[in-house]
């Protein structure tokens, strides 16, 4: 049997239509994978076998019995382990939520379910997704298949580096300023944070409740078209859920691949470029844009020149949402609880030494920043001006869309770097995501393809944003950016990745 | 003088002033704010369900414990509730408001902060009038009306009196978290001189009957379903800028209303007498004492990070349906009772009986079911008031509904029952015999008015006694007193006397 981790969740759901494979099989060969490989990558923060294989036996009876199931049905999934499962350990990367096992699942897990994808696990991530390369997990680095010694991105390392390690076929991410884009940079995946309103937020650990957006994490195009399509859509238990329809994505992605771009309009960002651009990630994205010139597009540049205080804008909503979203993480009715070592065990204290104990630097760093954002008297310069920036930037991205259909920027500026490099310095790692952010500012879709491999061998990612609600724009530049790449490559650019060193396989 | 009989002991060293002295030199200005649950099915945020009595933390849901990654969803039938709050006190509708947060640690807020709304109210700029006892009415203005969502509830066990206090550990039941409040705030309330504790009092009762006849909550204050914070400042004049004030607390019932506008006056006055100056703080209520205690000064008040909540989207309720909830609204309190007293005839003092009785729907029922307006009233200010009292009850839980009353009075008034006979009717009714009907048949308690059967009772009665056929019949109809008693004796009161009479002339003849 050839190795069914290699094949795309397209694949797989074709040969577990045509009754080639079962279910079980596919789903146990992505475990012994995982067995193999994630001693090494580490992209695992639980593995739920049994669950598994359970949902894979359960689909392959109905399968058997000549029920109509999903297109993805027996397909296998990672969910990113900020996303609520019921009866599965959860536990946003932190201390704090150590051994919480909810008891509800998110909206997008219930629609997971509801399909019959096997959940392999819950992958890792910085602690409440705040982080740029997954250091900031509580549970140790998810290490890039690409480079053991170098981070995976983040905030959802984890995701990433499972699929690009072929521990999945998908994976789910959550995106607030980067997280799903920026690691599919890194680690050489194609990763989709959809429209904000267009996947639910129920059940999704919440950093910034403005920003948030959760979506699918593949190897292809297709694949996070068929995953996209899967969880999106309306919820009414979300209250900023987008009632219309999901555009049809798989098929904006097979278009796209069918290679035809004539007549669409690729806006370059001008901001996004230049200094702090490493020269091979520049280079790439280059060539990209000549690959859409010559699928028909019209290359042209347009200008966000409040882009600028994105980055300013996003370090001061993000924090200040997320200091009021974490308080509840306090000992009182979930997860960690910590008593003071003296003195009385009054609520208050019993919070504050919980909270002290269970939530890490970057964290903390965060809840002060907001809280200081939000309080009285500095409300106005703080919380106040960042949403005035953030009506400017939806201006400039509405202004780009008149000359453009979709535009374009390299995702990251640079390609993973080393354990610890940024560690220290906060700021140099926030500007990892000044080219993801704008699109959560403004609640655009954005995607991030993989665009070859800059001077230093590692992966570089080419971003695509549109429109709100016109995610199959991403999808149709996306799926003919991808073909035409994996044309003049001969092949997938995660064939390139390093052969990971494997445990050897029990019994 | 009387005042001073009646203060409360002084607390923590207080002298308290004289009532009347404190507002003879201090114009005291209240400002009040109401909170009500709303009665709705489920919560403001989520659906979980809400009833009183549930056993703790059986009606929860991941929203209303705050469980992570849940998220909030506004409860449209909380958002007509308060739409019809806001109308009823003659407010403006926002055309679109928001939800924000405030943001503090306490373990019965689930989330750490509540959900409510901050600059964005639904309703603003709304006045009621408010009628006191003697029918002096007095305007209060609204300045808002907010959703919010309610907390959860803390129990303190060991230690003293149920206080957080010296307890070994406190119970934290969630059902009450996340019901739908509307809270309801006022301007500075002016120019009432030494009725300000009646018009706190006559102003809580009057939103109270506002939210029953709105049926936006049960409004029963024993169960908190109403619960008033009060403002209370003092100023040597109504020409002088306003005193500092204090907020006291929790208030929760229409008695404890008027009693702390009182002590806080008297408190006030006191220490502005002294020389001193009222410190701003809120301050406790304790209805077993009657006194207000200091609480946290607002100065260390902590700063709620207000901010807007992101989970939710604005409120936009559409003008047409705020139209069509004003057609909805039903008449209020105020009015009903005017037109009411109009239809009726009663004196005024007739009218604010029944109110106070609470007999005023009952006694509408009754009119609507055929009786005249002051039998109705002859009904339940009398018998009814009188057998509730004797039974400790409320009017409207005696076993006995207005189409009932209605029923006996009808009997009554056909000649078929005498008042005699008509309270025992309404005693086999109360008894749960059935309908006045049925109980009259069953007692078998109709007046005779066979005149066979009469007859032969009244023969009976003169042959037993000659001597008083023959007075009668010698012109003396004075004993004729004494067969028509026997008579009556013999059909256990149920003939009619004139009747009676008119037979035993008749026969004597």
């Amino acid at each position: 049997m050839s190795d069914l981790t290699r094949l795309s969740a397209a694949e797989l759901a074709a040969r577990l239509g045509a009754g080639d494979v079962s279910s079980v099989e596919v789903t146990q060969a992505h475990l012994d994978r995982i067995d193999q490989v994630d001693e090494s990558v580490h992209a695992f923060l639980h593995v739920s076998s049994e669950d598994a294989l359970a949902t894979a036996r359960d689909v392959d009876a109905r399968r058997a019995s000549g029920d109509e199931l999903h297109p993805l049905a027996g397909v296998p999934v990672a969910v990113k382990d900020v996303v609520v499962t019921k009866g599965m350990p959860t536990t946003a990367g932190s201390r704090i939520l150590e051994g919480w096992v909810p008891p509800y699942d998110a909206t997008l897990v219930e629609r997971i379910r509801g399909a019959g994808l096997p959940i392999l696990g819950k992958t890792n991530m910085d602690e409440f997704a705040m982080g740029s390369s997954t250091e900031h997990s509580a549970y140790g680095n998810t290490r890039n298949p690409w480079d053991l010694d170098r981070i995976p991105g983040g905030s959802g390392g984890g995701s990433a580096a499972a699929v690009a390690a072929f521990e999945a076929p998908l994976a789910i991410g959550t995106d607030t300023g980067g997280s799903i884009r920026q690691p599919g940079a890194v680690t050489g995946t194609v990763g989709v944070k959809p429209t904000y309103g267009g996947v639910s937020r129920y059940g999704l650990i919440a950093m910034a409740s403005s920003l948030d957006q959760a979506g699918p994490v593949t190897r292809t195009v297709l694949d996070s078209a068929l995953l996209h399509e899967l969880v999106g859509g309306h919820d009414p238990r979300d209250s900023t859920s987008i009632r219309e329809k999901v555009p049809a994505l798989v098929a904006a992605a097979r278009k796209g691949a069918a290679g035809d771009l004539a007549g669409v309009r690729v806006g370059v960002v001008r901001e996004l470029s230049g200094d702090g651009y490493q020269h091979g990630v520049s280079a790439r994205f280059s060539e990209s844009l000549e690959l859409l010139r010559g699928l028909g597009a019209d290359v042209v540049e347009v200008s966000c020149p409040h882009f600028e205080y994105a980055l300013g804008a996003y370090y001061l909503i993000m924090p200040s949402e997320a200091s009021s979203n974490l308080a509840k993480f306090d000992g009182m009715r979930f997860g960690l609880r910590v008593e003071p070592e003296d003195g009385p065990a009054t609520a208050e204290r019993v919070m504050a030494a919980t909270r002290g104990a269970g939530f890490g630097d970057e964290v903390k760093r965060r809840i002060i920043l907001g809280t200081y954002a939000l309080s009285a008297g500095y409300y106005d310069a703080y919380y106040g001006s960042a949403q005035k920036v953030r009506t400017l930037i939806q201006r400039d991205f509405a202004t780009a869309f008149d000359q453009a259909d979709v535009l374009v920027s390299p995702t990251a500026p640079t390609t993973a770097f080393r354990f610890g490099e940024k560690l220290d310095d906060p700021l140099a790692m926030y500007l990892n995501d000044v080219a993801t952010i704008p699109a959560n500012l403004a609640g655009v879709p954005g995607m991030s393809v993989p665009a070859g491999l800059s001077d230093d061998g590692l992966p570089v990612g080419f971003q695509v944003l549109a429109p709100a609600k016109a995610d199959d724009r991403l999808y149709r530049v996306g799926g003919a950016l991808e073909a035409a790449l994996e044309n003049s490559w001969g092949g997938p650019l995660l064939d390139r990745a390093p052969v990971l060193p494997t445990t050897e396989q029990k019994g | 003088m009387v005042e001073s009989q009646n203060l409360p002991a002084a607390a923590g060293g207080v002298e308290l002033v004289d009532y009347a002295e404190a507002t003879r030199r201090y114009d005291p200005v209240i400002g009040i704010e109401v909170h009500v649950e709303l009665g709705t099915l489920t919560k403001m945020f989520c659906p979980a369900e809400v009833s009183f009595g549930a056993g703790p933390n059986t009606q929860v849901t991941p929203v209303s414990l705050g469980l992570p990654g849940a998220l909030p969803v506004v409860n449209g039938k909380a958002v007509e509730y308060a739409i019809r709050i806001g109308l009823a006190l003659n407010c403006q509708i926002a055309e679109t408001c928001r939800f924000a947060r405030k943001n503090y640690f306490y373990p019965d807020v689930p989330k750490n902060f509540q959900t409510s709304q901050y600059d964005e109210p639904i309703a603003h700029d709304g006045w009621i009038d408010v009628e006191l006892e003697d029918g002096t009415v007095h305007r209060v203005e609204i300045e808002r009306a907010h959703m919010e969502e309610d907390a959860g509830k803390n129990t303190h066990v060991g230690g003293a009196a149920g206080r957080i206090h010296g307890a070994e550990y406190s119970l934290v039941d969630y059902n009450r978290a996340g019901i739908p409040l509307v809270e309801i705030v006022t301007r500075p309330i002016t120019g009432m001189g030494d009725r300000a504790p009646e018009v706190a009092r006559a102003y809580v009762q009057t939103l109270r009957d506002i939210f029953r006849a709105l049926d936006v909550s049960e409004a029963r204050m024993e169960r908190g379903n109403v619960r008033a914070d009060v403002n209370l400042s003092l100023r040597p004049t109504a020409e002088d800028p306003l005193g500092t004030r204090t907020e006291t607390k929790n208030v929760n019932s229409f008695r404890s209303v008027e009693r702390a506008v009182r002590y806080e006056v008297s408190r006030q006055a006191a220490v502005l007498d002294a020389g001193g100056t009222v410190t701003q703080e809120t301050r406790h209520w304790h209805e077993d004492t009657g006194i207000t205690t200091s609480g946290r000064p607002k100065s260390d008040a902590e700063d709620y990070r207000y901010f807007p909540e992101p989970d939710l989207v604005p409120v936009a309720p559409p003008r047409e349906w705020v139209e069509e909830i004003r057609s909805g609204l039903p008449e209020l309190p105020v009015a009903r009772r005017r037109r009411l007293q109009g239809e009726w005839g009663y004196a005024d003092a007739e009218m604010r009986d029944v109110v106070n009785a609470g007999a005023l729907d009952l006694v509408e029922a009754t009119v609507a079911a055929g009786t005249s307006p002051a039998g109705a009233r002859k009904w339940w200010m009398g018998e009814l008031a009188r057998r509730a009292k004797q039974d400790e009850l409320e009017l409207g839980d005696l076993n006995v509904t207005p189409a009932q009353i209605a029923q006996l009075q009808g009997l009554v008034d056909s000649g078929r029952l005498n008042d005699k006979l008509a309270r025992q009717v309404l005693d086999g009714v109360l008894a749960g015999e059935g309908d006045p009907e049925l109980v009259v048949a069953a007692r078998g308690l109709e007046i005779v008015s066979d005149d066979g059967a009469l007859l032969v009772a009244i023969d009976e009665a003169l042959a037993a006694q000659p001597d008083v056929v023959a007075k009668v019949r010698g012109g003396n109809l004075g004993p004729v007193g004494a067969i028509i008693g026997a008579v009556m004796k013999a059909t256990r009161g149920q003939a009619d006397a004139g009747r009676v009479r008119e037979l035993v002339l008749e026969r004597i003849g």
